[in-house]
């Protein structure tokens, strides 16, 4: 959407994980999408898309906190999130969550504006290069969510494959899951772990310095094994490397 | 928690710490999962081909009850017998009484989930009849006193190592790591058992309506000699593994065979329509299909009807990457995997630790990425997941996160105070920037995983710093 010729506007929703947890994400988001010449504004209160009560069934929860959110994003602008889980959210699982109700026409109308970063880059304002340096090697974790539900995967290979310097490596195993799954990583721990097994031994067979994904939660996941078993290789955001942040934290 | 979930943890638990099944899943999982792809990529249009299947299969559910009543028709008219099981109860009273009114000994059974499913096996055992199983897998778990842990691979979690040994203690044969030899050994044994045998029961992959005919594929010719040599076939079908014509089967068989063992056709694909007629030198005399409801026509017009598209491929079992840590006896239920999660508590409800089963999964979507009928697992993992709580299971602790939860989303004054007091609390827990021990009830995240020490500052915080320092340089 634009608010005068040649100049879009997005609210930027960085999600709860990403606010509280990991700002930087929030912050090279946002320089991102200003250094594509878009306004980005973020709506004070915006909190969470609900996945995790809707995840874990407790429906009327994710109604009362996904149904706030719907209020909260009323407006033209597209929403941008660096997040394929919670777009996923947004996207695939509100209609079942406010079918019939009346959020139903309001969740109709966001789906039609929603947009993980990477797709939002590549797809809408056809970027394939945003400028970014890093020297070394990085390979890329297809987060699950994004990948199956929402088809992403060839945008952000395409942006980190401009990126001057780095040396993209594949990831055995790219697609598999990390085993993160929301609430699964501690109610599920011991099976969250054994698939984290496996997601290290493709990082540990990839030798890359990096490993890039698109959701913070993956992220977590993948970075807290790596730092457990004292690996030399970081697990970053997928937007991090592309703003030159990769560096911003340990 | 109840001693039930502990004892669903319990299985898990040991099922991580097996190496024979890490050894045996990733084996066999590997292999599996490379098959598929490379047949369903031989398709010139696999996307296409799969949405018809789904479309055939769907057809089919949406007028069952005519169907069904016209594959009874023209199988009686060919001189089957019918039975219409509503449950395990009535089609095992109904085999066992057939049985016993044949005079029959000796069984043969080639392989069938929904016997599995209604534990006929033990019925007819109990019954005083013999039964021998005679797929080289199910063969190995009755060797073993075990169930099938994979739908279309029941002994997948066996390494060859461990049948060698079975088959060392139970046939007395030497033990080998060749697997040519083993199979050799199980032909042996099985080929009296085939020749003795006065009933044959077999399982079902699909009723043609159309043509009154039950399909059944095989790779080891087993299937064919249980359905012919013996003087009595039994075939048991669920209810919704029916299609509606020919040309449908057509397409499902494609897809079933790329899509559990990445071939383009299964080794041997019978068609049965009835007993042997007069002057036909093959085939048993009498032929009875038992069709199996068992709790199919319930699910049939609720919310997880999707659920009966399934045509039992396996293919969701090897894409999973739970499935692949943990096999199928873990899950406790007759059916396993990401479709055996969502089957049991509908089918089995009353398995204590059933509404456990949609918890075990990191909801990643691989099962509905190669599902041959595109079944939207994931959404009925959830579905279940909701049903669970609602049906008052979900644990105390848990109750109380998520209102606290709700309470901290929807007031950003307490979101925000959450944050600072959380961001403040991991940096006097955490060292170096990382926290190696949470407090309950997160510490099961850091029992193999750290956590980052969290930033002096939200994200949100620092916008709003940053927005009123733009505006006031505007000024």
């Amino acid at each position: 959407m634009t608010t005068k010729p040649g100049r879009r506007r997005v609210t930027l929703f960085v999600t709860c994980i990403v606010d509280q947890v990991y700002p930087g994400i929030g912050q090279a988001t946002a320089a991102l999408l200003e250094s594509q010449g878009v306004e980005v504004r973020v709506p004070r209160g915006l909190t969470c898309c609900g996945q995790m009560a809707f995840n874990a069934g407790f429906r009327d929860e994710a109604y009362a906190v996904a149904g706030r959110t719907i209020e909260v994003l009323r407006g033209s602008d597209d929403v941008v999130l660096p997040s394929g889980s919670c777009a996923t959210m947004i996207r695939h699982l509100y209609p079942e969550l406010f079918q019939r109700s009346p959020y139903a026409g309001p969740t109709a109308d966001l789906i039609s504006r929603t947009y993980e970063i990477s797709e939002y880059l590549v797809d809408v304002l056809g970027v394939a290069d945003v400028g970014a340096r890093y020297s070394g090697s990085l390979a890329y974790h297809d987060a699950c969510h994004g990948l199956r539900f929402l088809g992403l995967g060839r945008q952000a290979r395409t942006l980190l494959g401009s990126v001057a310097g780095a040396e993209v490596k594949p990831l055995p195993g790219h697609d598999q899951c990390c085993g993160f799954g929301g609430l699964f990583a501690v109610k599920q721990g011991a099976i969250s772990e054994a698939m984290l097994d496996q997601k290290l031994a493709g990082i540990a067979e990839a030798q890359a310095d990096l490993i890039v994904t698109g959701d913070a939660s993956c992220m977590t996941q993948i970075a807290g094994g790596l730092s457990r078993k004292g690996s030399k290789t970081k697990a970053r955001h997928l937007v991090e490397v592309l703003a030159n942040m990769t560096d911003a934290r340990q | 928690m109840t001693t039930q979930s502990i004892s669903f943890y319990e299985r898990v638990d040991g099922a991580l710490h097996d190496a024979s099944l890490k050894t045996a899943l990733s084996r066999a999982t590997e292999r599996f999962i490379g098959n598929r792809a490379g047949a369903i990529g031989a398709l010139s249009d696999e996307a296409a081909l799969r949405d018809t299947a789904r479309a055939i299969r769907a057809g089919a559910l949406s007028r069952l009850d005519e169907l069904l009543a016209q594959l009874a028709t023209n199988v009686e008219s060919r001189g089957g017998t019918v039975c219409w099981a509503s449950d395990g109860e009535e089609a095992r009273t109904y085999i066992a009484e057939l049985a016993k009114a044949r005079g029959v000994r000796s069984i043969v059974k080639s392989k069938s989930m929904a016997s599995e499913e209604i534990h006929l096996n033990h019925a007819l055992e109990e019954a005083g009849l013999e039964v021998v199983e005679t797929d080289l897998g199910e063969y190995i778990i009755q060797l073993a006193g075990e169930t099938p842990s994979h739908i279309i691979a029941p002994s997948i979690h066996k390494t060859r190592e461990q049948v060698s040994e079975l088959f060392h203690q139970h046939l007395g044969v030497p033990l080998t790591d060749d697997i040519q030899t083993m199979t050799q050994t199980a032909r042996t044994a099985l080929r009296q058992r085939f020749l003795k045998a006065d009933m044959g029961i077999s399982g079902v992959n699909f009723g043609v309506a159309d043509e009154g005919a039950v399909v059944i594929v095989e790779n080891e010719g087993n299937a064919r000699l249980s359905t012919t040599v013996p003087r009595i076939h039994v075939a048991i079908m669920g209810i919704e593994r029916i299609v509606a014509r020919m040309e449908d089967l057509g397409v499902m068989l494609q897809v079933l065979a790329r899509s559990a063992t990445g071939q383009k056709l299964s080794v041997y694909t019978s068609m049965i329509s009835g007993p042997a007629r007069s002057g036909e030198e093959d085939g048993p005399e009498e032929f009875h299909l038992v069709l199996l409801d068992n709790g199919r026509s319930k699910i049939l017009g609720g919310e997880y009807a999707e659920a009966l598209l399934c045509i039992r491929c396996g293919a969701c079992l090897n894409a999973c990457p739970v499935y692949q840590a943990i096999g199928g006896h873990a899950y406790g239920g007759v059916y396993s995997g990401p479709i055996g999660a969502v089957l049991t508590p509908l089918l089995q409800p009353d398995l204590p630790e059933a509404y456990m089963l949609p918890q075990a999964s990191s909801l990643c979507g691989a099962c509905q990425e190669v599902c041959p009928v595109r079944i939207a697992i994931p959404d009925m993992l959830l579905r279940l997941r909701a049903d669970a709580v609602k049906a008052g299971k979900a644990h105390p602790v848990e109750k109380a996160a998520m209102r606290g939860y709700v309470m901290t989303m929807n007031n950003p004054a307490v979101y925000r105070a959450g944050g600072r007091a959380a961001r403040l609390g991991s940096r006097l827990i955490g060292r170096k920037g990382r926290i190696r021990r949470l407090p309950p009830p997160l510490s099961g995240w850091t029992h193999g995983r750290d956590f980052p020490t969290l930033s002096g500052t939200s994200f949100g915080e620092w916008w709003e710093e940053r927005e009123k320092k733009r505006k006031e340089a505007a000024q």
